[in-house]
């Protein structure tokens, strides 16, 4: 395959995308957690409370300082990577990025400081004040990320201006109050705190196997397995409800999620396995689940969800009709002052459907001269790869089931008071504790590639393709900097997990006296729980 | 009525000019000391108990500050989306070097103290070093392009092209302008240091001090004087503009011209207190820093940057991204903004937002003020970096 601009900025973009977060999700959950920690410190007065908050806090912090520093490079790359859809869309997209510098990010970076640095500084009532002005922070950014990411995924409350060759907003309250957004924002936020959860049950769990730190191991136990059942149910809920808003504006996502290749009388079919061939078109094996898909994505027993083949139909309807809108458009572009209404009322009604032409320009300089074969390649190009969809989806959803079970299971041990039983008879839980703790990155993860990539070949549904969005790079320039930040952001991913590890080897202060009991015999003393060095 | 009609949109336009004028100086302002004080690391201090106290001088707010630079590129996207796609896709491998010099600040300052062994830490010195000087070095080199104009060029669509390389970005000037940028921000970064620590390093920071202003003072005239003498050419608009237009920067047309960057300070005299406020905060710096008035030199300190960064804007006034192959596709004040609504709401928002965010920064300072020396970095020994 050839290299070319366009897929080595989508590779950057996911790559630095997908680094950043690896960091974020951890620090919007570890927040809330612990401002709760904290509160009830604040609240009980007792010390051991605020050891949790040092011992987790050190941690945030190591996961922190890379959550920024990815950061800083999603803010700048829109511009870097993607000029076109820059210019296109910032009177739109812009604002919600601005927003999240003046309301959120200010906020949890001044505060930060005064959560590490303030202990001896602040009243305990405002260094509580600060905590909380960190996780409001945190909380806040990804909102207003998601309202910008959610307007890629449904671009309401805009309009295109063939004057200024761009979208541009009409009613700011749409953009805010997309409903794509608000479901994406709670789902998202909902899965940093489960992962937070399972970091800490995690690391509870293997201090329970070790017989160290039981005091705090258990306390931790108890606030993360509680947070982490109502976060898991959060994330589950919101995420069908994700599902029911796909099914309203982004139809192809969700065909594709379903490798669903036919529109199937209401209530369709749920596939749950299926080997989804790109080249016929079909699913050379599949295993269903009747009505399930149906009453999911409808929330109806009589409402049809159209399949794949059903929506590349459509899509040439509107390639057809996008044309018509692209030339209008040219006629404006080159006599804006003197063309005639009429051709200005032409673009108008045809405008929705512009984007769909820009699909035929990697074929034709004419989409209006488009042959019938162009628009059935133009068309066939809206539908991603249908199996890693698939697969990612399910991953994804797999993990948020078990998440449940997880959690509502050792809410259940804390609850009633029985975690000590599980150091005693169950430690196998123990250990699927600590070895989930891995598993929430890896729904995260795949949840982002199902929304972006589910999104293509769209940067702007049905609005933009990610082709035409791109900017005028060489592939030289793109390849030095995807190795650059392949570098840069693998080596920093090391060093910091590295650390993680020796901080969470040393454990936390558990203050005097010991609260520590003797490990059960067959836990092994810890080889590199090396003392705490001096700093 | 509609809301966002209460003010024109002209005035608008003029109003986000002068935030983000106010932006981009909050930036050099609040981060600039920080990356003075990482550019000045390595040399300022040699213990690593000394290079504690230098650190641990900005360690709990540098964070706040950068912001400015995130907010920076949000408020250019949200209220000049041209500006945002042509600039920092056609600097795109010196944006790469800013990025990755930038990322390893924050590293630096939380990893540093985490193990013991000398030769990590003085890796993450260096570190912070380079995400000091680098990007201090390359925004200045990129003021000096801007001023000399950006080659690129827009097609019907609006598309635009980039023609320059990345080694082209250093020319003489942009170098000087780089220098400058170097000099203020290390100048700022040792008056910060001269305030907030004691002893040998404060002494040191006065020496460093002293010599970044007298370079800044050279090079701010230096550059006055190539701007001025038409070794750089500025640029002039040639068609009339309604400032009320919509964003097109292709409406108009526009030429290069000997001096035109000096055409703003010849119509309206009065201006030039501005570059005037730039070389009295650098010459009373340079006198100060040989007193005992720690706090008054800050002030000078501040003037100086707020100077020579307002003069360059002023200067260039309604331009704001000049195109040297295609000068009447350079973007303006008129011509590159969002739209009325966008504005409107975005200024909205600032005025909400930024108060708050001023009263939570001074009063995050009040609390963590005071002098760093070597007894308060072992008495916080646990939570200092």
């Amino acid at each position: 395959m050839e290299l070319n601009v366009v897929d080595l900025s989508r590779l950057q973009f996911a790559m630095t995308a997908l680094y950043h977060f690896l960091f974020v999700p951890l620090t919007i959950g570890l927040s809330i957690l612990l401002a709760t920690m904290e509160t009830v410190y604040v609240m009980t007065g007792r010390e051991i409370w605020k050891r949790m908050v040092k011992f987790w806090g050190t941690l945030f912090g190591i996961n922190f300082v890379l959550g920024v520093a990815t950061g800083l490079t999603m803010e700048f790359q829109f511009g870097m990577n993607w000029a076109y859809f820059s210019q296109y869309v910032g009177d739109v997209f812009g604002a919600p990025l601005a927003i999240e510098g003046l309301m959120a990010f200010f906020l949890e970076a001044t505060f930060v400081g005064l959560f590490f640095f303030g202990w001896d500084k602040l009243s305990r009532r405002q260094h509580l004040a600060a905590t909380w002005a960190l996780a409001l922070g945190t909380n806040f950014s990804a909102l207003w990320i998601l309202i910008a990411n959610g307007w890629m995924q449904n671009p309401v409350g805009a309009i295109f201006n063939p004057d200024t060759m761009r979208m541009e907003v009409n009613s700011f309250f749409d953009v805010l109050f997309n409903p794509v957004a608000q479901a994406k924002f709670v789902h998202t936020v909902s899965a940093g705190y489960v992962t937070a959860a399972l970091f800490m049950l995690g690391i509870s769990a293997w201090y329970m196997l070790q017989g160290r730190h039981l005091q705090i191991a258990k306390r931790s136990m108890a606030i993360a397995s509680a947070f982490g059942f109502a976060s898991a149910l959060s994330v589950v809920v919101l995420g069908d409800e994700s599902g029911y808003e796909a099914n309203l504006n982004q139809k192809m996502k969700l065909a594709t999620i379903e490798a669903m290749w036919e529109t199937e009388p209401a209530p369709a079919a749920f596939n749950v396995v299926a080997w989804p061939d790109m080249e016929k078109r079909e699913n050379i094996f599949a295993i269903e689940v009747p009505y399930v898909m149906g009453l999911i994505a409808t929330r109806s027993l009589d409402t049809v969800i159209p399949g794949i083949n059903e929506l590349v139909d459509r899509s040439k309807d509107r390639i057809r009709q996008g044309a018509i809108a692209w030339d209008a458009l040219q006629k404006i572009r080159e006599n804006p002052e003197t063309v005639s209404e009429e051709v200005r009322e032409t673009f108008s009604y045809n405008a929705s459907s512009l984007g769909y032409a820009y699909l035929l320009l990697p074929y034709t300089d004419n989409p209006l001269e488009a042959t019938t074969e162009q628009i059935e390649e133009a068309a066939w190009s809206t539908v991603p790869n249908v199996w890693p969809m698939f697969y990612a989806f399910r991953i994804m959803v797999a993990c948020g089931f078990f998440f449940i079970l997880l959690t509502t299971v050792f809410f259940y041990y804390s609850s009633s008071g029985k975690l000590d039983l599980l150091r005693e008879k169950h430690r196998w839980l123990l250990h699927v504790a600590v070895w989930s703790i891995p598993l929430p990155w890896i729904a995260c993860e795949m949840g982002w590639f199902v929304a972006e990539y589910g999104r293509q070949p769209w940067i702007i549904e049905s609005m933009l393709p990610t082709s035409a969005a791109v900017s005028s790079l060489s592939v030289t320039e793109v390849l030095l900097t995807l190795a650059g930040f392949v570098i840069l952001y693998s080596t920093l991913l090391v060093i910091e997990i590295a650390l993680m590890i020796k901080y969470i080897r040393i454990g936390p202060d558990d203050g005097e006296p010991a609260e520590t009991a003797p490990p059960p015999a067959s836990a092994q003393p810890v080889s590199g729980a090396a003392p705490v060095p001096a700093e | 009525m509609i809301l966002y009609e209460m003010i024109d949109y002209s005035t608008l336009k003029v109003i986000w000019w002068v935030l983000l004028g106010i932006l981009l100086i909050g930036f050099a302002v609040t981060d600039g000391f920080d990356m003075g004080v990482g550019a000045l690391l390595p040399f300022i201090a040699e213990t690593d108990i000394e290079r504690r106290v230098v650190i641990n001088t900005i360690g709990p707010t540098w964070e706040g500050n950068q912001v400015w630079f995130i907010l920076g590129g949000g408020a250019i996207f949200a209220a000049w989306p041209p500006l945002y796609a042509i600039s920092f896709s056609g600097f795109y491998l010196a944006m790469f070097v800013v990025l990755a010099a930038m990322i390893l600040r924050p590293v630096a300052f939380k990893y540093r103290s985490k193990r013991p062994d000398p030769s990590w830490r003085s890796s993450w010195d260096w570190a912070l070093f380079v995400g000091s000087f680098v990007p201090a070095l390359v925004f200045g080199v990129a003021v000096g392009n801007v001023l000399l104009g950006v080659p690129f060029s827009l097609d019907n669509d609006l598309r635009m092209t980039y023609e320059g390389s990345f080694f082209g970005l250093f020319s003489p000037f942009s170098l000087l302008c780089g220098l400058l940028s170097v000099a203020m921000l290390v100048m700022h970064g040792a008056v910060w240091l001269v305030m907030r620590t004691s002893g040998e390093i404060a002494t040191r920071a006065r020496r460093y001090g002293t010599f970044a202003a007298l370079l800044g003072i050279a090079l701010f005239a230096l550059g006055g004087y190539l701007v001025a003498s038409g070794y750089v050419d500025g640029f002039r608009i040639t068609s009339d503009v309604d400032p009320n237009m919509q964003a097109n920067p292709l409406a108009k047309t526009a030429a290069i011209e000997d001096g035109a960057w000096m055409a703003n300070y010849a119509a309206y005299p009065l201006l030039w207190i501005v570059p005037g406020l730039g070389f009295l905060g650098l010459a009373g710096t340079l006198l100060l820093l040989q007193t005992r008035m720690e706090m008054l030199i800050f002030v000078f300190s501040k003037s100086a940057i707020v100077g020579i960064i307002a003069t360059v804007g002023i200067s260039m006034f309604p331009f704001i991204l000049p195109s040297s192959v295609q000068p009447e596709a350079s973007l303006t004040v008129w011509d590159a903004s969002s739209t009325h609504r966008t504005l409107f709401n975005m200024l909205v928002a600032t005025i909400i937002f930024l108060p708050i965010i001023l009263v939570y920064t001074a009063w995050v300072y009040k609390v963590l003020w005071g002098k760093v020396d070597e007894e308060t970095i072992e008495r916080d020994n646990h939570t200092a970096y």
